[in-house]
């Protein structure tokens, strides 16, 4: 057992029992966590590890800056897109490419989907099943639930009390089945579950409602893109031509009827994220008053890029501004510069890589990454049957990104911790207005300050920003709109797309404010070819390991303090570490050195 | 074996009626691309057929299949999910995790033994004794190899089960292997595309389920009903090519009027896939109607031929069109020969795949 403070002011505890939870479902990708639990069952240390690598950065060495967007796509299928946005800014950016302000908003818009559709989906489909249970909703009352969902949300069509006993039949005899299916055992006797079977059966009731929308938004980016998942882009601009009037103009990419089908798709997921969703979370939330665990990080230090802006390549008129805080001082926003190598560091004494002097963090720009795979003197188990990790060796495939040596928090919460600061009216008045239903369903009288960092203000976070997302959308469709009218149809600057045009060498970097938080790609370009490729994603600054300080993560902090009602049942570990919506794929895909060929072994 | 409840027996209990229930067989079969006839014989195989238990394996990937999956939108995937499988392991969707969703695979490998669908999106690493992608501490291969032995089939889900995918592009540092490679006595229905369409792979699922036999194969493991066709061969802007329109950079005059987007590096010519017949997200587009050429993606090794970009007079394999690109931008009087031409070559090319796989393979229904 050994006691340990770390300089952040965590309190870290590795004595009594040890949990493990992997794997961790209902995340993309792979990951495992280990905890220890005092004697009255609340978590005392925590051990987030990235349990993939898959090396892609490595893969882009030598290729066309150009054809880099769709690799890095596929970092990650669940928040499509956002790479390789990041990655069309990063080639961009180095190549000091102007994109034309139609293809800019045609960005923004797909940007916004994205948000839209990864958020509720995420919380649906992969966060609800931690606070609703669908065992429970057999009891409910269909007319109560009728009441609730009219008192909730009255402004929803589905809402009578036929509509609900459909649900519940059919969930009934799926249940009566006997065949589980993804309910499969489940924690449904665990008192970890608070919700009224009513509540309960409205939440299921979404769940499916959700699944049915979520198919439908992403077609902004069938539209723009060519299909989703995995939409196209491309360097310079995007590749959906506009035609509205002229010879064609049937054929083409875009014209009146496909820009109509975005509008409409765009006000759907506003009027389900306003009816819907947002009443959801605060609803849901009410149940859980009491239960305000898992802030960790997100009472200190959060961070993002900053991103959305009015005026095109304007950081400064940023909808969701950038900066970090620090210490929990909401008074203070440090400005933030990717380009800036004492800036972004990541650390890899605690990660399954090498560097020659772990003591030090490398920039993106100048990032190392060899892999190397052992586990600590203190691990139980073999090399390839883990039964406890030790973390006081390295732990995981994920790196520990730092801002100025600080471990930070990112995310929907930590943006609108860094907007309300900053006084952003829309966040403010989102913030304060939820709060305060909240406040009068729950019986309580929380400040943001009080509220904010936790699961439930991660959770709810990121159902406003979705509002905004969908509002912001909707205001770029306007943009387009009148800029079109004004007789722009230009979607590409082409001016550099010819290799032979670009200078020798050059860097650049793209960041974008991704659903689960600041992502940035560094790049190099030498001889028209990629010469380092460098991506440090949401998922790495929160679900890093420790550095060379002794400093957590966002996961690992988030985890301390909490309670579990049962330990042999992680519901309370599930419900936070899904709060940051995990992606494992995004975060553990960093680069090899020099690409050599690692230890080759035969297929048993 | 538990007495599992079949298909109608679940619709029924939901009250829903059996003339709804024609409706659904019809439309079934209407997306399936067969006639009225097979309404009945689906009709019949979903009243006397249970929920199929099907697990659902991720390796290294990135979880794009998982998402394009949850977007069909007939059948829609809550109908899937609730009614026609029983989801019994998916570590992206399930609601326990660790022990309890180990389980539940263990439970359901047991309780199954040989009647359950191993569907695999991903792939395992061979490097580092398989530790670059670990489930419960142990190498994910360990667990693919565990929950195929008693698999009835597997499906490979997009190109990481398929091919290898972008894990596996040069110079593959994981060594990255699709699942063919490590499981060699099962019979695998290979659905590349990264992802794949949804509704191709709910097209599977559900013909599967209905006819209770692998769809036909081409001789490299994929669906005919769905990859037996390029791109090209059935392209909205075919036309285009064959009057040698084509686009010649990003947003120019022929990009705006929807020309061809050969000289952009399509890969349309070389690509067998359903984007220009099923479409994408419930038919609403597909990569070259949004004006970017098609990447190929579900082609093995596309990562490695080449850039996006560059045209396809490159590739050995493409033959006719690298002349079809020429005489298409000189002389109009010799589009009909090349239409001829390309026809031609088209019909040899399905023949040479109809003869390499023209067995029907029957599964195992016991």
């Amino acid at each position: 057992m050994s006691l340990h403070q770390t300089p952040d002011g965590f309190q870290l505890d590795n004595g009594g029992r040890r949990i493990v939870v992997d794997p961790v479902t209902r995340i993309e990708g792979h990951m495992r966590c280990e905890v220890n639990v005092d004697s009255n069952n609340i978590i005392r240390n925590a051990v987030s590890t990235g349990t993939m690598w898959r090396g892609l950065e490595v893969i882009l060495k030598g290729r066309d800056p150009r054809d880099a967007w769709a690799f890095v796509e596929r970092i990650c299928g669940v928040c499509t897109g956002c790479h390789a946005l990041a990655s069309v800014r990063a080639v961009e950016n180095a190549l000091g490419i102007d994109i034309p302000h139609n293809a800019y908003l045609i960005r923004e818009i797909m940007a916004k989907v994205l948000q839209i559709h990864d958020h509720i989906v995420h919380f649906y489909h992969l966060h609800a099943l931690d606070w609703v249970n669908p065992v429970n909703a057999l009891k409910a009352d269909p007319k109560a639930t009728s009441a609730l969902q009219q008192m909730v949300s009255p402004s929803h069509p589905n809402s009578s009390p036929g509509y609900f006993r459909d649900v519940q039949t059919r969930l009934k005899q799926f249940v009566e089945s006997g065949q589980l299916g993804i309910f499969k055992n489940g924690y449904w006797s665990n008192p970890a579950y608070q919700l009224s079977p009513e509540a309960d059966l409205m939440a299921v009731t979404h769940y499916l409602e959700a699944l049915d929308f979520q198919k439908n938004i992403v077609k902004v980016h069938t539209i723009f893109g060519g299909k989703n998942p995995h939409p196209n882009y491309m360097v310079g601009g995007v590749p959906c031509a506009i035609n509205i009037d002229g010879d064609m103009a049937a054929g083409a990419p875009l014209n009146m009827e496909r820009l109509n089908f975005v509008q409409a798709r765009l006000q759907e997921a506003l009027a389900f994220t306003v009816n819907v969703y947002i009443p959801d979370v605060i609803a849901i939330a009410s149940f859980y008053k009491g239960w305000l665990y898992g802030g960790g990080l997100s009472a200190k230090n959060v961070m993002d890029y900053g991103d959305y802006a009015t005026v095109k390549g304007d950081k400064s008129t940023d909808k969701l501004p950038g900066g970090v805080i620090l210490n929990g001082n909401w008074n203070e926003v440090f400005p933030i510069d990717p380009a800036d190598p004492e800036q972004v560091q990541e650390f890899v004494q605690h990660s399954w890589y090498k560097y020659p002097d772990e003591a030090k963090g490398l920039h993106p720009w100048d990032g190392v990454t060899e892999p190397h795979y052992e586990l600590g003197p203190k691990s139980v188990g073999t090399k390839t049957n883990i039964q406890a990790l030790d973390e006081e060796a390295k732990y995981s495939w994920i790196k520990s990104p730092r801002w100025r040596g600080h471990a930070v928090e990112v995310g929907p919460l930590a943006r609108y911790i860094i907007a309300y600061a900053k006084g952003v009216d829309f966040v403010k008045n989102q913030v304060d207005t939820s709060l305060a239903a909240f406040n009068q369903l729950a019986g309580t009288s929380l400040t943001p300050k009080q509220a904010l960092p936790s699961t439930i203000g991660r959770t709810l976070a990121r159902a406003l920003e979705c509002q905004y997302a969908a509002e912001m959308g909707l205001d770029d469709y306007a943009g387009l709109i009148a800029s079109i009218k004004n007789g722009d149809s230009s979607t590409a600057n082409i001016e550099k797309w010819d290799p032979k045009t670009w200078p020798k060498e050059a860097k650049g970097y793209g960041t974008v404010a991704a659903p689960r938080g600041a992502l940035g790609h560094w790049i190099r370009i030498k001889d028209g070819k990629i010469e380092n490729y460098q991506c440090v994603v949401p998922t790495t600054w929160n679900g890093s390991p420790r550095d060379p300080k002794g400093n957590i993560g966002a996961f690992e902090a988030s985890l301390l303090g909490t309670p579990m009602a049962r330990p042999e049942e992680p519901v309370e570990i599930l419900r936070t570490l899904h709060s940051f919506d995990p992606c494992l794929a995004c975060s553990t895909h960093v680069m090899s050195e020099d690409g050599a060929d690692l230890v080759t072994v035969t297929v048993r | 074996m538990a007495q599992l409840e079949t298909f109608y027996d679940v619709m029924r209990r939901q009250g829903i009626s059996r003339r709804s229930f024609l409706k659904f067989c019809s439309l079934t079969a209407t997306a399936l691309g067969l006639g009225p006839l097979y309404t009945a014989r689906i009709a019949h195989a979903m009243e006397t057929k249970p929920r199929t238990p099907v697990i659902w394996l991720h390796g290294l990937e990135c979880t794009c299949c998982s998402e394009s999956f949850i977007r069909s939108a007939h059948p829609l995937v809550k109908d899937v999910v609730l009614s026609m499988i029983s989801l019994d392991y998916d570590d992206t969707l399930m609601a326990a995790a660790g022990h309890q969703a180990e389980a539940a695979l263990e439970d359901t490998i047991e309780k199954y033994k040989g009647q359950y669908i191993l569907a695999v999106e991903g792939n395992p690493p061979l490097n580092e004794d398989g530790m670059f992608c670990i489930i419960g501490g142990k190498p994910f291969v360990e667990q693919l190899k565990h929950a195929a032995q008693n698999a009835k089939a597997i499906i490979s889900w997009g190109s990481c089960a398929s091919h290898g995918c972008v894990q596996a592009a040069r110079p593959n540092p994981t060594r990255a292997v699709p699942v063919h490679k490590v499981i060699t006595d099962k019979p695998i229905i290979k659905v590349p595309g990264c992802p794949p369409i949804a509704e191709v792979m709910t097209g599977v699922i559900t013909y599967m389920l209905t006819f209770d036999r692998l769809p036909e194969l081409d001789r490299t493991g994929r669906p005919k009903m769905f990859y037996s066709q390029r791109i090209h061969d059935k392209c909205y802007r075919r036309p285009h090519f064959d009057a040698g329109q084509f686009v010649e950079h990003f947003d120019d005059e022929g990009a705006r009027r929807g020309y061809c987007l050969y000289k952009m590096g399509c890969k349309g010519p070389t690509t067998y896939n359903a984007c220009s017949t099923v479409q994408w997200n419930e038919g609403t587009s597909f990569p070259i109607k949004a004006g970017h050429g098609c990447i190929g993606c579900s082609e093995e090794g596309f990562w490695d031929k080449g850039s996006w970009y560059a045209r396809l007079t490159d590739i050995h394999a493409f033959g006719v069109e690298a002349n079809a690109d020429k005489i298409g931008g000189t002389v109009a009087g010799a589009i009909g020969a090349t239409v001829a031409v390309h026809a031609a070559i088209s019909a040899l090319k399905r023949a040479q795949t109809k003869s390499a796989s023209k067995s029907v393979q029957k599964m195992d229904t016991h």
